[in-house]
């Protein structure tokens, strides 16, 4: 199933290059599946050199996050099973990951699942160590009466909410 | 050779060790080797960043709450990436990997500074331990963001955005265990009796640090101080705490950078160590 590409026209490659941003795409994050790599902003660039190498960039969410693994591996496997034999992965700490760059239809698919997405941008965050913090509003019922249990939840970029109006728990993906 | 038969990884081109030190590394220069001068420097963050997290790890099912476990754990995971970044950079020196680094050097070798190395005491003492270190990362990679070192500016570009949620923590406990019960209250102001010895070590500044600043590879830790303080007078004027002064003001002696430790770093690193020392090279 795998064989080795060659050398790639241009023509060709360009498409490749296209092709296999589509199959590294396909990646999701492993704890909260219904989000991809592209969703998150995880996926940075995706190059395809003439001899049909891969050259991936992901950049970390948190800089502990456990998840980078995974991704990272699944992106290998996606490409190589798409038939690309030589597929190398890189981490890229700059520029600095941020929800901002999560997309619209990511953030929706969050909500859906059960997660209210980012909100706000990372710049409205404001500066000083005491500071107001935005409202939440609850992903089930689009109350805006909640409030934060605890600031850290379940994984490095979640926060853990309460809704007082429909009484349910539910997770925030933090703004940073 | 025949292909057919592979297994889905059996192609695959990419090296582990090599992918290893990718994601630990800062990528702003693939593969950048620091200078002596910056390797010690990122030695020192580095090793602060992971005494740190060691003892916030120990939290974890011990803190008040189980909120508190989770959100100790996921800080002490922040601390161990900055860590991860920061060894890795400073081993480019010397070829030495950050799990070298982080397993294999005795306590002389450490350069953390003492304030890290600290037992974590009561929830309040580790609550002081967090407002400190919190407010002064944030100064640190803050200023360091703009490092004229690649690798060191987006190490701390991508730090501090974690840290401002560590200092947002910090702050919020501070205000609650202050201006909570009568008890709450006395331990919040005897851990900051407790911790503030070793605030003055965080900013002494020395020949490393003075050589890196001309260069504007480094922070030099004295400039930091002002800011580090307006931040603390705030959160502090808010708890309606004091800094120490008189009776209860003193300065630990220091000498982290140097090497010599208090003797709370030896059982710490012991703890940390022993598996891989015992189990050299093991991985699952």
């Amino acid at each position: 199933m795998v064989t080795a590409t060659g050398g790639l026209d241009t023509a060709l490659r360009a498409h490749s290059t296209d092709h296999a941003w589509q199959v590294a795409a396909t990646v999701t994050d492993p704890e909260i599946p219904v989000l991809t790599i592209e969703d998150l902003g995880v996926l940075r660039t995706v190059e395809v050199a003439d001899d049909g190498a891969v050259h991936v960039e992901l950049t970390p969410t948190y800089s502990g996050c456990p998840a980078m693994d995974a991704m990272r591996d699944d992106v290998v496997l996606a490409l190589t099973h798409a038939g690309y034999d030589e597929v190398r992965v890189d981490l890229v700490l700059a520029p600095a990951w941020t929800t901002d760059w999560m997309t619209d239809a990511g953030k929706q698919k969050l909500r859906r699942y059960g997660i209210q997405a980012p909100t706000g941008l990372a710049a409205a965050r404001g500066a000083g160590p005491v500071r107001v913090q935005l409202a939440v509003k609850c992903p089930r019922c689009d109350s805006l009466d909640t409030r934060e249990i605890a600031r850290f939840g379940s994984t490095s970029c979640k926060a853990l909410y309460e809704c007082r109006a429909c009484l349910e728990p539910f997770d925030y993906f933090k703004v940073i | 050779m025949s292909g057919a038969d592979l297994d889905p990884h059996g192609e695959v081109s990419v090296d582990r060790l090599a992918l290893a030190e990718e994601l630990a590394g800062a990528g702003a220069g693939e593969g950048a080797v620091a200078s002596e001068d910056a390797a010690e420097y990122a030695l020192r963050l580095g090793d602060d960043a992971l005494v740190l997290a060691q003892q916030l790890g120990m939290w974890i099912t011990r803190a008040p709450e189980l909120e508190e476990d989770i959100a100790l754990g996921n800080i002490g995971l922040d601390l161990i990436g900055h860590a991860r970044s920061l060894l890795h950079y400073a081993g480019s020196a010397t070829g030495r990997s950050e799990d070298e680094l982080a397993y294999w050097r005795d306590e002389p070798e450490w350069r953390n500074a003492w304030l890290f190395e600290q037992p974590n005491g009561d929830f309040a003492c580790t609550i002081a331990r967090q407002l400190v270190a919190s407010l002064y990362l944030f100064e640190l990679y803050s200023a360091l963001a703009d490092s004229t070192d690649p690798t060191l500016a987006a190490i701390a570009a991508k730090s501090v955005k974690e840290v401002d949620y560590h200092r947002d923590h910090s702050t919020q406990w501070v205000l609650r265990l202050a201006g909570g019960t009568e008890e709450s209250r006395r331990r919040m102001i005897r851990g900051v009796e407790v911790t503030w010895p070793y605030v003055d070590e965080l900013f002494a500044d020395d020949e490393l640090t003075e050589r890196l600043a001309a260069d504007g590879v480094a922070v030099l830790p004295s400039t930091l101080r002002p800011a580090f303080e307006s931040a603390v007078d705030e959160v502090f004027a808010e708890a309606a705490l004091e800094r120490p002064t008189g009776r209860t003001a003193y300065t630990a002696s220091g000498g982290g950078r140097r090497g010599s430790h208090t003797e709370h770093l030896g059982p710490l690193l012991a703890e940390m160590q022993v598996l891989a020392r015992q189990h050299p090279g093991a991985s699952w």
